[in-house]
């Protein structure tokens, strides 16, 4: 297996990841949101495991695995039943439309690329798309940060930002494992507390909108 | 060695002032030990001035900044400044003495004076900048924590808070200023800026901001605004030092900058500060004839003070940047000489105001009156100091505005156009603000000190304790004694200002001592020495001939009632009557000065009363617009305040990816 084929798989992999990135906005339904993130997830954790493969960096399995449990399987699941539990409607609400978002992703796309290609003209091919890839990610988690109303669909921006970083760690070389774990348990540690945060939220004021939540700040005058 | 030990005391003495506690005596022994201080600092500044010109050895203390120990050197401009501050602060702690007793909150005042005067000198000795401004600091919030001493009174908060706001931009100004003459490498000792080379743009900046920084301290319009307001709040004696003193700190920062370090100022630039000092010093004495308060008129007129001096330095620098240097010379000799002199006059009547204050509890001229009676020793020496502050020969001030009038008729040889239509005109402005001035005194003594009580407080006047007595009259002599020698003083000048232009000069170089002869025998001189002997002369002639030829027969007639039978005291002329003319004839166009009569309606037996409005052009034009910006735009930041989550998270977002896209676009390039 060449040099060439190894590349390819890795783009597509990463391509991959930025497409889910690219549905998640597009999602209207809540469940599919969270369906879209765990496909998310499994196509960064495929990422880390090639990365693995061709770099033969056996640590980048741990990462692959920590993806694959914790951010395609564990982190769905919980926000699953955490929608189930709390009874949220089940409507993704959107502070710009659908289309407009996708056109604004496509643009910070470009961006991304623009920017990327040039700074790294030096490095590894490899690493150059991967990176320009994953800050297409990132971006594109913000996007979904900003142009969602519900807290749940922030809470999957937020964690879909994650991913891009990860996908940008795994990318480069020489990235210690410990960076990866540590982000991987802060991101699960964002998840129990943004958990526990809605039970209480939602005991005090019965709702999750953030618009309703407005109204309770206390330095409102 | 004197210095350096006068300097320690003074911080050991703050923190000796905080442990004072509430017996007298600590205060009383704080403030002489103060005056010990100063003395030994003003002995350290006159064995300096009394060496031939030349610099002291440089000290470097490891202290400050960790890659920068700190620099001090006295050379002849610290050491007279040193001698003007010194003269002062000493007066004013042996004034302190006696006063601190009547002060509501002693405690509030001791720690902080010692700090106070310790900054003043620190900014006369630094060597580098950073000392500089640290040492401006110490100054600045020292003198802000005085004035902040009768904190209760809400109009003293808002001074204070207009003077900090002052202070730091000034400071502020000043920083960037250093910072410019520094350049790139931070060189910020004083020799390394003077051997620096400034380009055309920064070497402009630098005297702007000069300009700004040390005018703002100094009080030059329109950046005077705190004076008024802080000078007043403090307690006397700090009010005097201030007024005094502080301001002369400020100017021997501008001309630190603009004759040592900075070296080759345009011409342009004197003609700019001689126009500011000439507006400055109309403006100034404009206003004090408005005032009704006996400390913010005296504040006022150190406006007025401060820009006949800064004509003298704008002068200055307009000759020495034209390579008149000669006549550059006599100039700053005529404003320095300015800056002793008031120094020394306002420290008088700021003190004398403080006695006034003591006695009566009242600052408002309408109900002072008739004190020299009952104040006989400061009502002599506020007497002379308001003789000296009208320029009236033979007088310290009077030779101070003499050489600049001298220096001024010099102008039109300047090769600018510019140069020879200005100067006269700032020659006529510094004219009309000679004999406002002297209006403005009269009106000041006149109300305050003469005339029948105004008030209860003004007859039950009582004498102050000795030392505030003493150390007036010691000002007074001062006044009389400086105006005595003029030769003298203007060849101690001479020395300071030789290093600063380049060229040995000596006022009295064509006729000799005792005849100052700015420019040529032929075209003025003065002597004050053979004046005051002649006066002298004349007073024993005349005490001789009526004692001789006069009668002592005991005769006994009415006296004088200057038309009034049976008057009461609210007849007599008042501040507001004296300051009527004036006010109509110069300040309906500046300061829309506009008087009404509220008639009551028939029926209603309220009294008729005559209203005055006067609109201050500079605070409600500049200020008050600065002010309303500020909320202006205050406002706008607030609504930040109030954003949801999603609006917070989408600013960071654009502010993300505006800065991606400069980077892209950068990169293109």
């Amino acid at each position: 297996m060449g040099a060439q084929i190894s590349y390819d798989i890795a783009h597509l992999i990463g391509a991959t990841v930025l497409m889910a990135g690219f549905q998640l906005l597009y999602q209207r339904r809540l469940f599919a949101v969270l369906n879209t993130f765990a496909f998310q997830a499994l196509a960064l954790a495929a990422a880390a495991a090639w990365q693995a493969n061709i770099q033969h960096a056996p640590h980048l399995y741990v990462t692959a695995g920590i993806a694959l449990v914790f951010k395609a399987i564990i982190v769905p699941i919980a926000l699953h039943w955490l929608v189930e539990q709390l009874g949220i409607h089940k409507n993704v609400e959107t502070a710009m439309s659908i289309g407009w978002t996708m056109m604004a992703g496509v643009a910070l796309v470009a961006l991304s690329i623009l920017l990327v290609l040039p700074v790294t003209a030096g490095a590894a091919a490899l690493t150059r798309e991967s990176l320009a890839l994953a800050m297409s990610v990132v971006l594109l988690g913000l996007l979904m940060m900003i142009t969602r109303r519900n807290a749940v669909t922030q809470v999957v921006g937020f964690m879909a930002l994650e991913n891009g970083l990860i996908l940008a760690a795994v990318s480069a070389k020489g990235m210690p494992l410990v960076v990866e774990i540590s982000v991987a348990f802060s991101v699960l540690v964002a998840m129990t507390l943004f958990g526990i945060f809605f039970f209480r939220i939602r005991e005090r004021f019965d709702t999750l909108e953030l618009a309703d939540l407005e109204t309770h700040r206390g330095d409102r005058q | 060695m004197l210095i350096a030990a006068a300097l320690s005391a003074l911080l050991a003495l703050a923190v000796l002032g905080v442990a004072t506690g509430a017996e007298m005596w600590r205060h009383r022994l704080v403030y002489l030990c103060c005056m010990i201080a100063s003395l030994a600092l003003l002995a350290g500044g006159i064995k300096h001035l009394g060496q031939t010109p030349g610099t002291g050895p440089a000290i470097i203390l490891p202290i400050g900044l960790p890659w920068m120990a700190a620099h001090f050197r006295l050379d002849n401009l610290s050491a007279l400044f040193m001698v003007v501050v010194n003269l002062a602060t000493a007066a004013a702690s042996a004034y302190g003495i006696g006063y601190c007793s009547h002060l509501p909150e002693p405690r509030r005042v001791t720690p902080f004076y010692p700090l106070f005067l310790f900054g003043m000198n620190a900014v006369l000795i630094a060597d580098d900048a950073f000392m500089f401004l640290v040492a401006w600091e110490f100054m600045s919030l020292s003198s802000w924590l005085l004035v902040l001493a009768d904190h209760k009174n809400a109009e003293n908060r808002h001074a204070a808070f207009v003077y900090l706001v002052m202070a730091c931009f000034g400071t502020f100004c000043l920083l960037t200023c250093f910072g410019l003459m520094a350049g790139g490498e931070g060189a910020y000792s004083f020799p390394a800026m003077r051997a620096a080379k400034l380009d055309g743009v920064s070497g402009f900046l630098v005297v702007l901001l000069a300009l700004l920084g040390a005018g703002s301290k100094a009080g030059l319009v329109p950046l005077h605004a705190w004076l008024p307001l802080a000078h007043p709040a403090a307690p006397s004696h700090v009010s005097a030092l201030m007024s005094g003193v502080m301001t002369k700190v400020a100017l021997y920062g501008l001309i630190r900058i603009l004759f040592d370090l900075h070296g080759e100022v345009n011409w342009a630039w004197g003609a700019v500060i001689m126009v500011v000092g000439g507006i400055t010093a109309v403006l100034g004495v404009l206003y004090a004839i408005l005032q009704d308060d006996l400390k913010k008129l005296l504040a006022y007129s150190t406006v007025e003070n401060i820009g006949v001096a800064v004509i003298g330095l704008g002068l200055a620098i307009a000759f020495k940047g034209s390579g008149e240097k000669t006549l550059a010379a006599l100039a700053l000799v005529a404003g320095l000489y300015h800056i002793v002199n008031h120094s020394i006059f306002k420290t008088l009547w700021f003190l004398s105001a403080g006695a006034v204050i003591t006695a009566t509890g009242e600052r408002d001229l309408g109900k002072l009156g008739g004190l020299t009676k009952r104040m006989p020793w400061n009502g002599v020496a506020a007497l002379v100091g308001a003789i000296a502050i009208s320029a009236l020969p033979p007088l310290n001030g009077f030779v101070s505005e003499w050489l600049i009038f001298q220096s001024l008729f010099k102008g039109p040889s300047l090769p600018h156009w510019a140069m020879k239509f200005g100067v006269p005109v700032v020659g006529a402005m510094l004219a009309l603000a000679a004999a406002l001035a002297a209006a403005c005194f009269v009106r000041a003594y006149g109300i305050a000190f003469l005339g029948r009580p105004r008030s209860r407080a003004a007859a039950e006047a009582h004498q102050v304790p000795v030392s505030m007595r003493l150390t007036v009259a010691f000002l007074a002599v001062m006044c009389v004694v400086l105006g005595a020698i003029p030769v003298t003083i203007t060849d101690a000048l001479s020395h300071v200002v030789t290093p600063l232009t380049g060229v040995q000069f000596a006022v009295s170089a064509d006729l000799g001592w005792p005849w100052l002869s700015p420019v040529s025998s032929t075209r003025g001189s003065y002597s004050g020495t053979v004046l005051v002997m002649t006066g002298v002369g004349l007073c024993i002639i005349t005490l001789l001939l009526a004692r001789l030829l006069g009668t002592s027969r005991l005769r006994r007639a009415d006296a004088w009632d200057c038309g009034h039978k049976e008057s009461i005291p609210q007849s007599q002329y008042t501040g507001q009557s004296f300051a009527q003319p004036l006010r109509r004839v110069f300040c309906a166009s500046i300061f829309a000065a506009r008087e009404s009569v509220d008639m009551p309606d028939p029926g209603d037996n309220r009294p008729a009363e005559l209203k005055v409005r006067v609109i201050d052009p500079i605070w409600v034009g500049l200020y008050a617009g600065i002010g309303r910006g500020v909320d202006f735009i205050a406002d706008l930041v607030n609504r930040i305040q109030y954003l949801t989550v999603r609006r917070y998270l989408l600013m960071m977002f654009a502010t993300l990816v505006l800065m991606l896209l400069v980077v892209a676009v950068r990169q293109s390039q």
